[in-house]
């Protein structure tokens, strides 16, 4: 990263905005540690901590042994006694393991304790289907989080937001779950310091329509935006919604944009049963009941478990083409 | 006895190591489903001497590096390769890929992506054989990292209360991923933590596979007798973590170094100088081991993909329907 001090960048990646993220956070706060699996010496499994170890040291970015659950509590009982932890897990997939960690002590610490402490810390790992990395390596898990109360939930897609949202969680008084995606890093976008950032719980309102909404979040951004590109040229007005964050979620934007639209489909990786999908599609029903003109589609992921194979891998998640087919139909 | 042993031991690493470098040319081809292929180039130790001590109804799980002892124990190259890359005759019909693979018929019973995540498997394996009264032993194969997950204690502890017929076996190439073992650990003698739950240790810290066989073969039979135990092997991952991996972390004089042990070439060298086998009886091993391994890479090419209805197979028993379809579930809605 050679242009450490520049505020303005015209095309940057995921990874790097992430880096930078951290970077200007480290250099705020003395008492921001990074600790995870490879995380100093080999720079992340994804590249996202590469040079923070030359840069901060061993005693602030920290290898860690292979033993999931207490990187995260650890990660907890620091936050608990003034540090600010960067806790990494490589694979969201690891949340089987550190679940306990996750829901029963970092979600619970501050209302058990009758609000004399907080756990400010930021978990952060990446999922998603894309490497053939199969059943156990390449899991969308952000409902599990999403269902536990006490947890911010954050899950960009752009790399301004994935340095403004890391560098916020990073500042707050909650713990925060910063879920990437595997085939985000390599994306690229613009970064502006001084934008004013996204705030947690403020939907990005991507492009504007008139006849359907596409409510999205993580890579399935990308697949939206480029089907509404599609469907313009097909004279349908697709408006996207990238929501950039779960918890809190911005409920406000989804409604508007739903009772101007009439339609929507909700986008995910993730799975079409008790998800985050099936969450905002009962938001939606609940609150766009009177002016919907066709159901709420959810597309999400089939409710199996990842094959390798990656002509099943491909399947298996939702695809451009029939974006564009449902939504065609939503708006028939 | 050793006039036998010992070409067998020799076969099988060098079995190992071609199969291992057909999975790096099936990645080169562009015929791998992804990159993540962790090879075992230069570990062929482990899996050749305690894969040939176990016996023919003896189970075992391993960690994502498992190639090695997969082929040790009787996989089938062509199906092993044909999995590797996604395909339809593959052991789990290519949805479980090189991390997950398995067979049940020859006692594998799984392959793990998650680190650790097959260890408690053969304590509950061996709970069945013992309760079933049948001769039985498991031996769990895992990497040094795993020694660092919880999981792993939780599993001896059980084994040693209830006297299982188990076997622990570290496969310690003194790396896990990019971090070197003494980043990892506190104190590196890994018996010594194993002992402190009453089990058998062996620790392997050299190049002989003939002597860590007979080794082995011992621990086996004492967990055959509900004695369990652990054995630790020490060697050195030759390659990158996964296909993709330069090793960065480490200097290449390191690697040069440490690829000169090599249990293989100090196998065939034993045998030549002891006289058992000579330099043409080894070329001529070898080349059949060539020849076996390029027609299963020919298979796995030649094998012919899933159609999609793959994805909603064996999620649950075959007497229940499949899950419905997205597909299905939306048209459904929308033509309503
Ligand atoms: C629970 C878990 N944590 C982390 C990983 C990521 N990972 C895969 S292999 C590996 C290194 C494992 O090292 P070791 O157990 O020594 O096995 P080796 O790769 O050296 O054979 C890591 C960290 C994982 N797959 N599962
Ligand atoms: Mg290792």
């Amino acid at each position: 990263m050679s242009d450490l001090n520049k505020n303005y960048f015209e095309k940057i990646t995921y990874r790097d905005a992430l880096r930078l993220a951290m970077h200007d956070a480290m250099q705020e706060d003395k008492n921001i540690i990074i600790m995870g699996e490879d995380v100093a010496n080999y720079g992340g499994a994804y590249g996202a901590t590469k040079d923070l170890l030359k840069l901060f040291g061993k005693e602030r970015v920290i290898d860690t042994p292979i033993s999931e659950p207490a990187i995260v509590g650890a990660a907890v009982g620091a936050a608990m006694s003034g540090l600010r932890p960067v806790a990494e897990l490589m694979y969201v997939d690891f949340f089987g393991m550190s679940m306990d960690q996750i829901a029963n002590q970092l979600a619970k610490i501050r209302y058990m304790f009758g609000g004399q402490i907080s756990a400010p810390m930021v978990l952060r790992t990446q999922g998603g289907t894309g490497r053939s990395g199969g059943a156990q390596h390449s899991q969308s898990l952000e409902s599990w989080i999403m269902h536990t109360p006490g947890l911010f939930l954050s899950m960009p897609a752009k790399p301004n937001d994935a340095y403004h949202l890391l560098r916020h969680a990073l500042k707050i008084d909650n713990p925060t779950i910063f879920i990437e995606h595997k085939l985000l890093y390599n994306t690229t976008g613009t970064l502006d310091k001084n934008d004013i950032g996204a705030p947690f719980g403020k939907a990005n309102i991507l492009r504007k329509g008139k006849d359907v909404s596409i409510i999205s979040y993580s890579r399935m951004i990308n697949y939206a935006e480029k089907a509404a590109e599609i469907l313009e040229k097909e004279n349908i007005s697709a408006e996207v919604i990238d929501l950039r964050t779960l918890y809190p979620l911005d409920r406000e934007t989804i409604i508007t944009s739903v009772n101007k639209t009439k339609r929507a489909l909700v986008l995910s990786e993730s799975y079409y049963t008790s998800s985050v999908p099936s969450e905002i599609t009962s938001i939606i029903f609940e609150n766009c009941y009177k002016v919907l003109k066709k159901p709420v589609i959810r597309y999400t992921a089939e409710d199996t478990p990842v094959p390798v194979a990656p002509n099943l891998e491909k399947n298996y998640i939702p695809t451009i083409e029939k974006i564009v087919e449902y939504t065609k139909k939503v708006c028939n | 006895m050793s006039n036998t042993l010992l070409p067998k031991l020799y076969k099988t690493m060098k079995r190992i190591r071609t199969f291992e470098e057909r999975v790096s040319e099936l990645f080169i081809k562009g015929e791998s489903a992804g990159t993540m292929l962790h090879l075992s180039i230069g570990e062929e130790l482990g899996p050749a001497c305690v894969g040939t001590a176990m016996q023919e109804n003896d189970t075992f799980t391993t960690h994502h590096r498992g190639h090695g002892i997969f082929v040790a124990r009787g996989g089938d190259p062509n199906r092993m390769l044909a999995e590797i890359a996604g395909k339809k005759d593959g052991y789990c019909k290519g949805k479980g890929g090189s991390m997950h693979i398995a067979d049940m018929t020859l006692g594998h019973l799984g392959a793990n992506a998650i680190v650790g995540g097959g260890i408690p498997t053969v304590v509950g394996a061996a709970m069945s054989y013992k309760y079933l009264k049948q001769e039985r032993v498991s031996v769990a194969f895992f990497g040094d990292g795993a020694m660092q997950q919880g999981i792993l204690y939780e599993s001896m502890n059980m084994a040693s209360l209830w006297k299982l017929p188990v076997v622990f076996c570290c496969i310690n190439n003194q790396y896990g991923m990019g971090t070197k073992i003494e980043n990892a650990v506190g104190v590196k003698d890994f018996s010594k933590r194993a002992e402190s739950f009453g089990l058998n240790t062996l620790h392997v810290n050299d190049l002989d596979v003939e002597s860590a066989y007979h080794k082995s073969k011992e621990i086996i039979d004492s967990a055959r007798k509900f004695k369990p135990g652990f054995i630790e092997i020490e060697c050195y991952r030759f390659y990158g973590h996964a296909r993709m991996d330069k090793s960065p972390y480490r200097d290449e004089s390191e690697e040069s170094e440490k690829r000169k042990l090599d249990p293989i070439s100090f196998a065939s060298n034993q045998m030549i100088k002891n006289n058992i086998l000579d330099e043409a009886d080894i070329k001529k091993i070898d080349n059949d081991i060539m020849i076996e391994m390029d027609k299963a890479m020919e298979f796995a090419i030649n094998s012919p993909i899933n159609d999609e209805t793959e994805i909603f197979k064996d999620v649950y028993s075959e007497n229940d329907p499949l899950p419905v379809s997205l597909d299905e579930k939306i048209n459904k809605i929308l033509n309503n």
